[in-house]
């Protein structure tokens, strides 16, 4: 570095390092292949067949918007779409609520905390088939747990995957056993962001827990609150292997979210124009959804 | 310890209700899966006559002792172990050279690209599954394993989270490297990605998990029984529920299939919690 020629030569070279060069381009261009290959071209190709009449191998005529008009006159198809908004409201509450109260209690060092935070996300690593396996095991009637439970107090228990009232509840009950460790671990972490001088300073003005709750924790949280809402929503709208595996949609297409129309149009009846149609319209609502998060997230970084 | 249990057992009324809360939630948690297990340690001639046997002795392991000479759950788990790991290994190679590349190379179109990439992260699998389909079936990749690992390496995630990583390692790093004349590649290779290993780690796990866990994508390309993975086997026993095998048979293989992911769990459960729950922010 002493020399003064060689330490110019440096500094010359170090401009020229990030200056644009065809060859660097091999380093993305593995991924991008397959993404073009798997994921851009199938995008299109997805829109392109939504507007043909299409079966496996070969595809059709071009029938303009005629499949999302017999979309839209489907009656299978729109109770699909109320189906899916129903189990969102059905879960998405729940699983924010109970993810709040649980990370709210479980935030601190001990030991049993500790215990039960495993306990309560050990679910989420389960896959949808041993998840259903259980649940169905839990309704099953006579041999379920339920059925033991509501037993042993000598009563009946309610028929839950087979009474068209309550279908959707069981499958709303199983997704929330199942998913509820992310929203608690989301808020878990954000808790555990709040700086504790702020809840020293409240000790010493004497304020009390729900105040602190109130005042305190809560406000520092809301950003989170409304991701986990947002996270779940978009999680849950994509609703398919609870149902499939447990009702089959059924009662009367009760149960049938919007993927299991998909997946009942395009890969059993092979109507791939009108599977891929019913596909854009789930991917343009969860694509509002997504929006959503990505405008909280952003504004989460500004701040 | 007995401080510590006294802080969440609590002296207040609020306490203790928030404490029976959490208690209740437990057991609600804990009880299907321990009946599961109870369930699968039950003959199955005894459970038919008497479901409420399942609370008491005897219990038995033939079940899983049928578990593992009958059925098909070996061969299942095999598929999902070279799925998944392959997965893994082949996500974490190509979205380490694409993180490198994004985050410290210059190339023309660059930053096109990268926003092109990251558009790819809002897709949902569902936008694209049917014409995936299609396009596996003309490639005649349908039953095989890269027509079971492909579509997965086209997501979005790994390629979003490295380049992150890489730009946040300083710079000085590797430009004393390359003036040393050092190629690209090998500065890539020795200088720059031991140091990602937390992300690898982390992306390594959320991918495996995701894949492993995965059901709508085998489900539909994995249509033979042999190409099977675990998430499919285990749902295409679910089918014939009481009249297959029996109860506790089928629950001794759902125990089988869960108990590997719950104790690599218990093990690794730090990673875990914070790749899932990274990959969910973003």
């Amino acid at each position: 570095m002493a020399d003064p020629v060689n330490g110019n030569a440096r500094r010359a070279k170090s401009v020229d390092i990030y200056a644009p060069q065809w060859r660097n381009f091999l380093f993305v261009a593995p991924y991008l292949v397959i993404f073009a290959a798997f994921l851009v071209f199938p995008l299109f190709w997805g829109i392109w067949l939504s507007f043909h009449k299409a079966d496996t191998f070969s595809s059709g005529p071009f029938v303009g918007f005629g499949n999302y008009v017999r979309l839209f006159r489907d009656g299978i198809f729109l109770q699909s779409i109320w189906n899916t908004f129903y189990f969102v409201f059905l879960t998405v509450p729940a699983l924010a609520l109970i993810g709040l109260f649980l990370a709210l209690s479980l935030n601190r060092q001990t030991r049993s905390a500790a215990v039960l935070r495993t306990l309560f996300f050990s679910s989420s690593v389960l896959s949808v088939t041993i998840v259903t396996l259980i649940w169905r095991i839990v309704y099953i009637p006579d041999f379920g747990l339920l059925a033991m439970i509501y037993g042993f107090f000598g009563a009946k228990a309610p028929a839950f995957l087979s009474n068209p009232d309550l279908a959707m509840i069981g499958i709303a009950i199983a997704t929330v056993w199942w998913c509820i460790g992310l929203p608690m671990m989301l808020f878990l972490s954000a808790l555990q962001q709040i700086p504790q001088d702020i809840y020293e300073a409240a000790a010493l003005d004497n304020a009390n827990r729900w105040q602190t709750l109130r005042s305190i924790t809560l406000p520092s949280i809301k950003r989170t609150f409304v991701l986990v809402i947002i996270i779940q929503i978009v999680l849950q709208f994509q609703l398919f292997g609870q149902p499939w595996l447990m009702t089959r949609g059924g009662p009367n297409n009760l149960t049938k979210p919007i993927v299991l129309y998909i997946y009942d149009t395009a890969f059993r009846r092979w109507d791939l124009g009108l599977g891929a149609a019913a596909s854009e319209i789930l991917f343009l609502l969860i694509l509002v959804a997504a929006m959503a998060q990505y405008l909280v997230t952003r504004r989460k970084a500004d701040a | 310890m007995a401080s510590h249990n006294s802080e969440i057992i609590g002296r207040s009324f609020g306490d203790r209700v928030i404490f029976g809360l959490v208690i209740v939630l437990a057991l609600l948690m804990a009880g299907p899966v321990l009946y599961v297990i109870a369930m699968s340690l039950k003959d199955n001639k005894e459970l038919m006559v008497d479901p409420h046997s399942v609370f008491h002795l005897p219990y038995t392991i033939k079940n899983y002792i049928d578990t593992v000479g009958t059925s098909n759950v070996f061969s299942w788990v095999f598929n999902s172990i070279i799925v998944a790991g392959g997965l893994t290994i082949f996500t974490l190679i190509l979205s380490s050279l694409a993180g490198y590349g994004f985050a410290r190379l210059n190339f023309p179109g660059r930053d096109v690209l990268f926003v092109i990439v990251l558009l790819g992260l809002a897709v949902p699998e569902q936008a694209v599954l049917i014409a995936r389909h299609q396009i596996f079936s003309w490639l005649g990749l349908h039953n095989t394993y890269p027509g079971l690992i492909l579509p997965g390496l086209s997501s979005a995630f790994g390629v979003f989270l490295m380049t992150q990583y890489f730009r946040a390692i300083p710079k000085e790093l590797d430009e004393a490297a390359i003036l040393d004349n050092a190629s690209r590649f090998r500065v890539f290779w020795k200088v720059l990605l031991p140091l990602t290993v937390p992300a690898q780690a982390t992306l390594g796990i959320f991918t495996f998990l995701g894949a492993w866990n995965d059901y709508f994508w085998p489900l539909i390309s994995a249509t033979k029984k042999e190409m099977f993975t675990l998430t499919v086997g285990i749902a295409s026993t679910q089918q014939n529920f009481a009249q297959s095998q029996g109860i506790g048979f089928l629950m001794a293989q759902a125990v089988f299939a869960g108990a590997p992911i719950l104790i690599i769990y218990l093990f690794f459960q730090k990673h875990i919690v914070t790749a899932v729950s990274g990959a969910a922010v973003r």
